[in-house]
């Protein structure tokens, strides 16, 4: 696992209050209860972490953890 | 600095209109529901001006009951300053009818509109008066009739708002209380994200600009959530430390109530107990230049906020703008 995951793990369970091990790869941010204002403020989280922006169409796209974690990695 | 006064508030006054306006209500008018709205803001309900009532009505009650729980007599109060985005006419000033109805004769008066931050911007122009010695008592208030200026089309913004007016006395406190440090800011190029774009002198109102609505309150949401909750941390962490306190200092927080949301995220960041933070947009929506003050009258009229505790004021609102004031609490003189 890579250091961007568990990096956005840790964001992730701060800003949504869930559990470490809900935290995985394929989860969705649906599944893990975030609305679209939790997904606004994760994103802020996001990119004041990695030093990054992503714009509002890029992350939109964004449904899983996993693709958070290979934006942030092709992005960086 | 050196000869200058130090600036408290005398007294506060809130007024809100009768008529309340359910969620539920306003499921019979867009396509939402008591859930979304609940969820997503924390508002449940709203006050809606009667027919025959403008922004200088609410005014002048808040006004009254701020004079009458400072002490102050109309005549005494050197200055007027009323905030909204929602004025009663374009000519004459709002400021000028409520300090007449107020009997303020003495009172220079003017409108200040930065959204909803015109309560900070007015007690910030407020206290520069006063503590240069030019004014003794100044009459802020912060009034709004949103409901006139809203698109009850439109769910994306008519759920958010509501009607309402706050008011604050002004005037000098014992030195070293009261206002402890003032921050204001203004970005115009995310002026855009809200906006009234009709009826001013860059879209005149026509035949086309009513069709189009564009005279009502326009939102891009998102983009407005995304700043307000970094302007509501970035202008309390500034004010904290411009007043040299640490965030464990803090014993109230009145911050603008646009969204539960975002009062949320802002009190998480600063570490700040939420029961020593004042919430009222649950019964009252969002209403703009009246939010804070109202916020502040009813804490203070609860006990919530005492002489000695330090609290912090902080707003965002269009322009965009935001502001944020530190104020060590003082015993009404
Ligand atoms: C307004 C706000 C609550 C909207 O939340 P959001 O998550 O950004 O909502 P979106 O605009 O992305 O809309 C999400 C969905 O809900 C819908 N929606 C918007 N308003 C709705 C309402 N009142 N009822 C039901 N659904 C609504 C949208 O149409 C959208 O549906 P879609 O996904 O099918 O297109 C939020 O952006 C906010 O609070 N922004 C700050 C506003 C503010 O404070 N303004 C005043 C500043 S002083």
């Amino acid at each position: 696992m890579s250091d961007i995951f568990e990096k956005v793990k840790a964001i992730v369970i701060e800003q949504l209050g869930v559990e470490a091990d809900e935290v995985r790869m394929e989860a969705s941010f649906e599944d893990l209860n975030a609305d679209s204002l939790d997904i606004v403020e994760l994103v802020m989280a996001l990119e004041e972490e990695f030093d990054i922006e992503i714009p509002d169409e890029d992350a939109e796209k964004i449904k899983t953890i996993g693709q958070a974690v290979d934006y942030i990695k092709q992005n960086k | 600095m050196a000869g200058l006064r130090d600036v408290g508030f005398w007294g506060t006054g809130s007024y809100l209109p009768e008529k309340i306006m359910t969620n539920k209500d306003m499921e019979s008018l867009v396509a939402t529901s008591d859930e979304w709205i609940r969820t997503r803001t924390g508002i449940r309900e709203r006050r809606i001006a009667a027919p025959e009532q403008a922004t200088s009505d609410l005014a002048v009650e808040a006004g009254r009951r701020a004079l009458e729980n400072a002490g102050v007599a109309p005549e005494e109060i050197d200055m007027v300053i009323v905030g909204s985005c929602a004025f009663d006419m374009f000519l004459p000033a709002t400021a000028c009818l409520v300090a007449d109805r107020l009997g303020a004769r003495r009172a220079a008066a003017f409108d200040l509109e930065t959204a909803c931050t015109s309560f900070i911007y007015g007690a910030a122009i407020a206290s520069q008066f006063i503590a240069t010695g030019m004014y003794e008592k100044v009459l802020v208030i912060g009034a709004e009739v949103m409901s006139r200026i809203l698109d009850f089309t439109d769910r994306n913004t008519c759920v958010l708002f509501g009607d309402g007016a706050g008011a604050a006395v002004l005037g000098p406190v014992p030195a070293g209380q009261g206002i402890r440090s003032i921050h204001l800011g203004a970005d115009g190029s995310g002026g855009k994200a809200l906006s009234i774009p009709a009826g001013g002198t860059r879209m005149p109102v026509s035949e086309q600009t009513l069709k189009d609505r564009s005279h009502y309150v326009k939102m891009n949401g998102k983009e407005v959530y995304k700043f307000a909750v970094k302007a509501m941390d970035d202008a309390s962490t500034i004010a904290l430390e411009k007043a040299g306190w640490q965030p464990e200092d803090l014993d109230f927080l009145v911050p603008h109530q646009a969204n539960q949301r975002i009062i949320d995220s802002a009190v998480k960041k600063l570490g700040i107990d939420p029961s020593r933070v004042e919430v009222n947009v649950d019964r009252y929506g969002n209403m703009s230049a009246a939010s804070l003050p109202v916020a502040l009258d009813e804490a203070v009229r609860a006990g919530k906020i005492n002489a000695g505790d330090r609290i912090i004021l902080v707003g965002f609102g269009a322009g965009l703008t935001w502001g944020s004031m530190a104020i060590q609490w003082a015993q009404r003189p």
